[in-house]
């Protein structure tokens, strides 16, 4: 269960974060952004030889102590990254994949919508249904 | 607050009209505007209005419950019979007619007479609308017009009264509609509100219907009927194509009748849906969609469509929430469907309709029939044709399952999600195929079914991957490659084998056979082979008496005749495994016998439902069967099994055809009178089985170069594998019922 779910446009500006309200969510985006960088650098390198062949999935980017924050990149350069509390140690890795999934099918979808246009913050109900099973549940 | 004591026709009515009341469908409280909105369209002045909700309590109150509503309508009738309203004369005044509610404006008003001069004219016409559009309709104009005529009253019945809410926008088509409706020309028939717009619209009455059409299109008030007069342009037309704006600015209009017809549509009945499409409408989506792409079976372009939806002048929001609902197949597309739920959205949002959360049933694309429109239905809205009934034959009946099952289908997102995800988690996959399962069967979506394969099937997969893969390696080994491709059953077979105890399964039974003769490696081998032996044995001769040793004598090279011979006879024999193997060494008495009934009951050509429900008795029975000390024993000393109990009860049962006959008797009574396992039914078994070895004739070594042979033994087999299967499940009856009744007489024992 994600505590904050963000995407981010190829030119780096948020399209959708959503965090868990509980804990102060600037603390959040602020985490988001400062893995913008780590995004940044792993696609960059890779990107390189192989455009083809890199993969979506990012994988853990950095780990805090209360923490671990997952990235994922699209072929167009959207962005998505999920952070995940720490103490949850129950998530695997194949559980992070299928959320990125999700995250991105739902993220096609949107951009389906010929009223959407890219760059716009993403308003769309069911991307954020597709969001909220994903969070954790604030109690 | 006196108790009211209501008339049938008036109870009915005043229900009616509290459910169009009922905005926020709580079927408690009426909201106070519809209700103020009603009385007031009651044609009484505001001060009479004033007095009469305080008479009925409202005021008190400070809302208006169902009784209080029903007081208020009694006064209101008071008072538009001229009494004075006295909360004594509520319940004393007899005969009182029903209270009437017009519509705000004047010219409905003089239209309603018209029409309702006009109606009662044509009332004898119109035989009570067929179906459905015809209840829808009837209710909306029923409601204003508490109809007695039990006729039409019948499918108005769900229907909630018309809204006479609706003041400023009534269609006079409406009224029309409801004065047709009243073929009756009921007494009691009031000049009904007008009330909905919509249910009129959906009137598809052939002759008198189009001229009303056309009335309605001569003085269609500017305001209310706004998609209502867009429509009614000369109904003999077809639908006017308006161009989007200028529809758009008229379903302004209709806001609120629109509204208040859909809410009513809602609340008239559980099934009718207010999102339902009606033939006018759907013709003239139909059209608009011409406009757009000429091609019906086409697809409009998202930009195309965000360009027509765009004149709605809905906000951009709203519009993109709108698509996320109507594109269906999210491929940022709209077939004519998904554009006409779309447009269908734009409109009733444009009545000041909120949109769903998710797309309602009705408004779901037909899978099958993209021509077909929806269901005729008094939904909300517009008229599009003075002829909606002949605009759209059609409707396809079948779509609201399968609308209902693609709304499950689509909106499990996760699980289409998931499926595409390609998810390991078999969860998932398991939600998609329980999601599809459902679906309509005449859909053209075909959800992979887990079927059981034949045990042939099965049985010529092990052989091939015996064939090809080890030797007398691990019979279990080949099937352990299969798993994927078996089905449930022979999964189940292959981890039966897994553990090595013998393939309860005959199917497997016969490529273990050939497989793996050495007793060591597979005593599942050995009882495959041996029951592809046995069926063979048992047909040809009375068995004889059995091998002491159950050793399975055929060497490495027997088996490995076998292989050949069965990947020699791959595709004959379409039995179960059993049949397969012919060439069964006779010598192998024990495993055979123990696996013959097995391959009999898997040689059931209906077994494979006897096979699943003999695999699980199989599984107790597979240890046993493992236990090759047990076979070769089987002389000598056979280890008790409960196991084997059990499977040798089958077994004894089946093979007691073949056995000699007091063996089978014995055996019987034996398993019958003991509950526990029986070591010495293993002897005989064993006995019995490899008599039925002993019967096969042996066979040549060189069998694999004697295919007629073969296939001869084959048929022998298949014949042999019949008889017994057939016996097997008559035994098994027996058996079945022979073990209950003893466990019956235990019980009661086990209880103390």
């Amino acid at each position: 269960m994600a505590v904050c779910i963000a995407v981010i446009a190829k030119e780096n500006c948020p399209l959708y974060i959503r965090s868990v309200p509980t804990q102060g969510e600037l603390k959040f985006h602020y985490t988001v952004h400062t893995s913008l960088d780590v995004v940044e650098e792993k696609i960059s390198g890779v990107g390189k030889a192989l455009a083809d062949q890199r993969e979506l999935y990012l994988g853990l980017l950095y780990p805090t102590e209360d923490y671990k924050v997952y990235g994922y990149v699209t072929n167009s350069k959207v962005k998505f990254v999920i952070v995940v509390d720490s103490s949850n140690t129950s998530l695997r890795d194949n559980e992070i994949r299928s959320m990125f999934r999700k995250l991105h099918n739902s993220f096609t979808d949107v951009m389906c919508n010929p009223f959407y246009n890219p760059g716009d913050p993403i308003q769309s109900k069911a991307f954020d249904s597709i969001v909220s099973t994903m969070m954790v549940q604030a109690c | 607050m006196e108790s009211l004591t209501l008339s049938d026709v008036e109870q009915k009515y005043y229900s009616e009209l509290f459910l169009s009341c009922d905005v926020d469908n709580t079927k408690k409280v009426a909201s106070n505007g519809k209700v103020l909105d009603l009385f007031r369209a009651a044609q009484l002045s505001n001060e009479v209005v004033h007095q009469i909700t305080e008479l009925c309590g409202a005021t008190r109150l400070g809302h208006f419950g169902r009784s209080q509503f029903y007081i208020a309508l009694k006064l209101i009738a008071l008072a538009q019979s001229g009494l004075p309203l006295r909360v004594e004369s509520l319940n004393s005044v007899r005969d009182l007619p029903l209270p009437r509610f017009v519509m705000g404006k004047n010219e409905q008003e003089t239209r309603h007479a018209v029409m309702f001069a006009d109606t009662e004219n044509q009332g004898p016409y119109f035989p009570r609308p067929p179906g459905r559009v015809q209840a829808k309709k009837v209710s909306a104009h029923e409601m204003i017009q508490p109809c007695v005529s039990s006729d039409l009253l019948e499918p108005d019945t769900t229907s909630p009264v018309v809204s006479p809410h609706q003041s400023p926008p009534t269609s006079p088509h409406a009224w029309r509609k409801h004065k047709r409706q009243a073929s009756g020309g009921n007494v009691d028939r009031q000049p009904s509100v007008p009330g909905v717009v919509w249910p009129p619209f959906r009137e598809a009455q052939p002759g008198p219907v189009t001229g009303d059409g056309m009335w309605s299109a001569h003085s269609p008030p500017p305001v209310q009927e706004s998609w209502v007069s867009f429509t009614d342009t000369p109904p003999s037309s077809t639908l006017p194509m308006h161009p989007p704006s200028a529809q758009v600015i008229t379903t302004v209009r209709t806001v609120p009748s629109a509204m208040t017809t859909n809410e009513i549509q809602r609340q008239i009945s559980g099934y009718d849906d207010p999102w339902k499409i009606t033939d006018e409408q759907r013709q003239y989506y139909i059209n608009q969609f011409k406009t757009i792409q000429a091609d019906l079976t086409g697809l409009i372009p998202g930009s195309a469509a965000k360009e027509f939806f765009t004149k709605s002048k809905l906000p951009i929001l709203e519009l993109s929430h709108i698509w996320e609902l109507s594109d269906f197949d999210k491929d940022g597309a709209l077939t004519l469907d998904e554009f006409c739920a779309a447009f269908h959205l734009v409109v009733a949002r444009k009545n000041g309709y909120d949109l769903p959360e998710k797309l309602p049933e009705s408004l779901m694309p037909k899978l099958i029939d993209l021509d077909d429109s929806a269901v005729p239905e008094p939904a909300t809205e517009v008229d599009f044709s003075a002829s909606p009934v002949e605009v759209t034959p059609n409707k396809s009946p079948s779509m609201p399952s399968l609308n209902q099952n693609w709304s499950e289908l689509n909106q499990s997102n996760e699980q289409w999600e998931t499926f595409s995800e390609r998810s390991s988690s078999s969860q998932t996959l398991t939600q998609f195929d329980s999601n599809i399962a459902p679906a309509d069967p005449d859909t053209a979506i075909v959800h992979p079914v887990p079927i059981r394969m034949t045990p042939s099937k099965i049985h010529m997969q092990e052989m091939e991957l015996k064939r090809t893969g080890s030797d007398h390696t691990h019979p279990t080994s080949p099937l352990m490659a299969n798993p994927p491709e078996l089905s449930d059953e022979t999964k189940l077979a292959a981890t039966i084998k897994f553990p090595g105890t013998t393939v309860g399964d005959g199917y497997s039974s016969s490529d273990s056979f050939t497989s793996d003769q050495e007793p060591i490696s597979s005593a599942v081998n050995r009882q495959r082979s041996h029951s592809g032996t046995s069926p063979e044995g048992l047909k040809v001769v009375a068995p004889p008496p059995p091998p002491p040793r159950p050793h399975a004598s055929h060497s490495r090279s027997s088996s490995l005749d076998m292989n050949r011979n069965f990947a020699a006879v791959p595709a004959g024999p379409q039995q179960p495994g059993v049949v397969a193997f012919p060439p069964a060494v006779p010598p192998r008495p024990l495993p055979t016998q123990t696996s013959v009934p097995h391959g009999h009951r898997s040689v059931e050509g209906d077994g494979l439902p006897a096979h699943t429900s003999t695999s699980p008795h199989q599984m107790p029975e597979q240890p046993n069967f493992a236990d090759f000390s047990q076979f070769q024993a089987f002389a000598v000393d056979q280890p008790a099994d409960d196991g084997e109990n059990t499977s040798d009860s089958g077994q004894a049962k089946v093979s007691t055809p073949l056995a000699p006959p007091p063996k089978p008797v014995r055996r019987r009574l034996k398993s019958e009178d003991e509950l526990r396992p029986d070591v010495e039914d293993l002897p005989q078994k064993s006995n019995v089985i490899a008599t039925v070895l002993a019967t096969q004739p042996s066979i040549p070594r060189s069998i694999g170069k004697d295919k007629k042979a073969i296939q001869a033994s084959i048929r022998r087999n298949k014949e042999t594998n019949t008889v017994l299967a057939r016996l097997n499940n008559v035994i098994e009856c027996d058996h079945r019922i022979s073990l209950e009744v003893q466990l019956e007489q235990l019980r009661p024992f086990s209880h103390l």
